[in-house]
């Protein structure tokens, strides 16, 4: 039998919730108070989840990066792997905000997007 | 000279707010001021999420946020000059600006708003003994450089101030390659929000220092050790509880202050609380026809209430554009028991707006409280809070009605159980 | 073969420098650091002392005297700044009321103007005078300077008339063989007759370089200082207590462009260069500062510094050839009134010591003047408004805080001695200067350096060549 305490900070009120596990599994969650937390508490603990935010190259534009963003949550212990991927990309501009970056980002179903539009340029950087 | 019905000076998220609100309000003569080569202001550079969550039941990127004001106030037909530094305020209400294309310009404006925005405090304003070498940055102007122009300022991190934009720089530095070995803080309670205690230090394994302070930096030309210590109840540093950590990167996450140059030369008068000008329930300042927003009023946590700010002080600027100003001064607000300070700082409370928007915030961390608004022994209501911190500005809206015929200042408090 | 070799670009090798490239000889300004003025001359009070404070019979006085009556013209020559603003020295009480008697006595004999206010009279003019001053005894005459810039346009000056600057030159040996001094400073082996050591703070370990007994031996004095942002107006005038054994004591000085110091303190240390400030060095400015004043504005501090002064062992000025190396001229120890001392000590070391050594022939073509450089906010509208529409870089603000163009940081990179650093940058046209300290401008500073000195943005340095301010291109 295993407890994880934690603190859901999905609203101000920050509830201390308990999960309790045994094999692996959930067995009870305790100090939620309201399903949104219950959720969030089983989710955290089985496998947290995370919207990662970050930046790639982008060329023929003014700006040297391009910010992105996963469409959803991934999971936190892809991360790793997901800033390898990111490191290698490289888009060129024009890019209109939400456009796909990477579809299925990591086989996550999620994608990875452009968090913003960028012009194209025909400065050299 | 060009005249303007309303110049906007910046436009960041409250200026772009408040440019919005004109137009819609049927003010047409709008322009923005920019110093940066584009809108969007810090936002520019918060690459993370979190934005939006009120505004547009979203949860948006820095630029993501900014790019929907931008879009509405170019459809709307919002003048924007970027790459334009305003250097002056008169309190006749004209505004001298340069930029390359035009040079030096002079307008005038029937209403002006700041949305001028803020600036971080900088090492030398904290006082962290040791020289000047390279590797002490602000956590905003790392940010700037890792976010904007692609670079990492350093590899091996510590930082003070467990403020947001420090929490966010911990999570972003570690994520591109740089081991961040703690953050400082030196009150006994963090600064930044819950979230992102957990999504930017505890995800990662960065070590939070509570009641701590950095009280030493080595290195001649770059940074190569920090040494923190742990503090007493007087903020000041306890012997022999020293920690040193060998780092070439020191952010600085230790307060924001309202951009006021402007403000300060055109003899607005100033709220030493928010060291933002104090404003009515309007948002207008001390000097007729001109109003301000936005973290250049009071330094906001989350941008979707500058941007709100914004957009009311526009409201407000349409308003008096429209109509003239307001009776004169009657009451003023009092930041009271455990409150740091309170937005708007005067009412007229002969002629009030239907609806008048409160922010404040509380001086420590409070549970089980009570938020009292009264005008001398008068209740005028009250408000039951589980749980209030310093981080989170709070907001408390009450109506004109509610406030009418006032005679005694108008005191918030919050009364612990 | 040089005729002579500075060692030392601070106030004191700067000025040394141009004097003599008046006339017709080669000469080589050496410093170990990036830049010109990194040393004392950049950390100090920035006053031009009148000459009432040193003791008689000194060079310190003689020094003083000569080099305040120089000043002003100096600064027009080189188009630097020279804000006259008056010094009060305050006393509180009748002990303290006798020292001023005895700077006014010296004052009398030196032909320095002075008045005496009485407290009251003194609070109308500075009302943040605390109320225990009694008397105030005012030099109306003591001016503040730039002095950085003033050593700079030294610099400049020099260089355009032939003098050679090596920079990142740290002098590690001195050979002297015949009448032939070869010093080795950096990469760079230089022979020369005359050696001016004006090393400041290292100016002992230059002398034992030729000496086996050297007479002097430097003990670096630690101050340390506030600086207030500019939009605080604390005082009109340089305010100082009455001066005691440890020296003037911590002062409120506002300087040429509107911002306050308060300092410094006096601490001996043993390092040459550890210019880092102590939380007891900004405490006792802290508290001290109370003695004359109040209200001390420590809340709008916006940075503090400290800086070294080259004091020795000896308490006055040493300048004079030393006694076992020929040529070898010691210019040491030139604690305070050394700044305002500075032209004096540059005409008196060529006209007293150098005088039968080298050949002073005059050179026609050397310029002793220097034109201001372009600051657009000191321009009339028309003329403003003319630069820009010949280069837009001049309307492109890039210092929010003290109003600083692109088209003037350019300028400042690709002018003679020109800045190669980000600190050289803020040293010559201020981005950082101001109330967030570089927060805003540098990150686009550092991009103008890269642009404009074709490196990557990696190489820019904070000050000298190992501050690199970025580490990795992120993408």
């Amino acid at each position: 039998m295993e407890t994880k305490k934690l603190v859901c900070v999905n609203c101000p009120k920050g509830c201390n919730i308990t999960v309790t596990l045994e094999l692996g599994k959930i067995v009870d969650i305790q100090g939620y108070t309201c399903d949104k937390g219950k959720k969030y508490a089983a989710q955290e603990t089985i496998c947290p989840m995370r919207v990662l935010t970050s930046t790639v190259k982008v060329e023929n534009a003014s700006l040297r990066v391009l910010p992105v963003i996963t469409e959803a949550e991934i999971p936190l212990n892809l991360c790793d792997q997901a800033m390898e991927q990111i490191r290698r990309l490289n888009v060129k501009a024009p890019i209109t905000v939400n456009d796909i970056i990477v579809k299925d980002f990591l086989g996550t179903g999620v994608n990875l997007i452009a968090s913003r539009s960028v012009k194209a340029s025909k400065i050299e950087s | 000279m060009k005249h303007y019905q309303a110049v906007v000076i910046g436009a960041g998220c409250a200026g772009l707010g408040a440019a919005i609100a004109l137009k819609e309000k049927g003010i047409q003569d709008v322009v923005i001021l920019e110093k940066d080569d584009e809108s969007g202001g810090i936002l520019n550079q918060c690459i993370h999420n979190g934005f939006g969550l009120t505004t547009f039941k979203e949860q948006l990127s820095g630029p993501a946020f900014a790019e929907r004001f931008e879009d509405q106030a170019e459809i709307l037909g919002v003048e924007l000059k970027t790459g334009t530094m305003v250097t002056k305020l008169n309190p006749d209400k004209t505004v001298e600006y340069v930029n390359p294309q035009e040079g030096y310009v002079t307008i005038s404006a029937n209403a002006i708003i700041l949305a001028v925005g803020c600036y971080e405090r900088s090492r030398g304003a904290v006082e962290i003994p040791g020289e000047r070498p390279a590797g002490i940055y602000t956590a905003g102007q790392a940010q700037r450089y890792l976010n904007i122009d692609g670079y990492m300022v350093g590899k091996r991190v510590f930082i003070l101030g467990s403020g947001d934009i420090g929490l966010i720089m911990a999570r972003r530095m570690t994520l591109e390659g740089a081991k961040v070995l703690g953050v400082a803080e030196l009150m006994p309670y963090s600064n930044g929000l819950p979230r992102n205690m957990k999504q930017c230090l505890e995800d990662f394994n960065i070590p939070l220092y509570l009641s701590h302070t950095v009280t030493r930096v080595y290195g001649h030309d770059r940074l190569n050790k920090v040494e923190i210590a742990e503090v007493g109840a007087d903020q000041k540093p306890i012997a022999n509880t020293e920690k040193t950590f060998d780092v070439d990167t020191l952010l600085l996450s230790v307060g924001l202050i309202p951009e006021n140059h402007l403000g300060d030369d055109a003899g607005i008068v100033m709220d030493p609380h928010t060291r933002g000008p104090i404003v009515d329930e309007d948002y207008m300042t001390s000097i007729e026809g001109v109003f301000a927003a936005g973290n250049g009023l009071n330094v906001h946590d989350l941008a979707d209430f500058a941007a709100h700010q914004g957009g009311k002080a526009g409201e407000r600027a349409a308003w008096y554009i429209q109509n003239g100003k307001r009776k004169e001064t009657t009451v003023h607000t009092v930041a009271g028991e455990n409150v740091g300070y309170v937005v708007p700082g005067i009412l007229h409370t002969a002629a009030l707006p239907p609806v008048i928007e409160f922010y404040f915030r509380v001086r420590k961390p409070l549970h089980a409280s009570t938020i009292v608004i009264r005008s001398g022994e008068r209740v005028i209501r009250t408000i039951e809070k589980d749980h209030m911190i310093p981080s989170e500005m709070e907001n408390v809206i009450l109506t004109g009605k509610q406030l009418d015929g006032l005679s005694e200042d108008l005191v918030i408090e919050v009364k612990e159980e | 073969m040089y005729d002579a070799v500075i060692i030392g670009a601070g106030i004191t090798g700067t000025m040394l420098a141009r004097q003599l490239s008046q006339y017709k000889l080669k000469v080589a300004l050496v410093d170990k650091e990036n830049d010109i003025a990194d040393g004392a001359t950049m950390a100090n009070s920035a006053i031009i002392h009148t000459g009432y404070d040193p003791e008689d019979n000194t060079m310190k006085a003689k020094m003083n005297v000569r080099g305040a009556q120089l000043y002003q013209q100096l600064c027009k020559d080189l188009g630097c700044k020279y804000k006259v603003v008056g010094a009060f020295i305050a006393a509180c009480g009748q002990e303290e009321e006798m020292k001023q008697n005895i700077l006014a006595d010296r004052a009398d004999r030196r032909g320095i103007k002075y008045e005496w206010l009485s407290g009251n009279e003194a609070r109308k003019e500075e009302p943040n005078l605390n109320e225990e001053v009694t008397r105030v005894l005012n030099f109306p005459t003591t001016a503040v300077i730039y002095p950085w810039e003033v050593a700079i346009a030294c610099a400049q000056v020099a260089v355009k008339n032939g003098t050679e600057l090596y920079l990142d030159s740290p002098v590690r040996a001195i050979d002297h063989v015949g009448d032939t001094y070869t010093v080795r400073a950096g990469e760079h082996v230089l022979e020369t007759t005359v050696v001016i050591n004006a090393a400041g703070v290292g100016a002992d370990t230059i002398y034992k370089m030729v000496s086996v007994h050297p007479n002097f031996e430097m003990k670096p004095r630690k101050g340390e200082y506030f600086v207030i942002d500019n939009a605080v107006h604390y005082v009109n005038h340089v305010i100082f207590p009455v001066p005691s054994a440890k020296g003037k004591g911590v002062l409120a000085v506002p300087t040429v462009y509107g911002n306050t110091l308060l300092g410094p303190n006096s601490d001996y240390i043993t390092s040459t260069t550890d210019t880092g400030s102590t939380f007891q060095g900004l405490d006792y400015v802290r508290t001290n500062i109370t003695k004359i004043m109040k209200n001390a504005p420590l809340r709008s501090s916006i940075r503090n510094f400290a800086g070294l002064r080259p004091s020795s062992s000896f308490s006055d000025f040493i300048i004079e050839e030393a006694k076992d190396a020929k040529n070898f001229i010691n210019v040491a120890s030139i604690e305070s009134p050394g700044l305002a001392s500075a032209p004096a000590i540059a005409e008196y070391v060529i006209q007293e010591l150098l005088k039968d050594k080298l050949t002073f022939e005059k050179n026609p073509d050397a310029c002793m003047m220097r034109h201001r450089p372009l600051v657009i906010a000191e321009l009339s509208e028309e003329e403003r408004a003319a630069k820009i529409k010949e280069n837009p870089m001049y309307g492109r603000i890039i210092c929010r805080c003290e109003q600083v163009s692109e088209g003037e940081i350019v300028d400042c990179i690709h002018a003679v001695c020109g800045a190669r650093s980000v600190k050289g940058v803020k040293k010559r046209v201020r981005p950082g200067m101001g109330r967030c300290q570089g927060g805003f401008c540098e990150p686009r500073v550092l991009n103008i350096l890269a642009r404009e000195l074709k490196e990557s943005p990696l190489d820019v340095v904070l000050d000298s060549e190992t501050s690199k301010i970025l580490s990795k291109e992120n993408r």
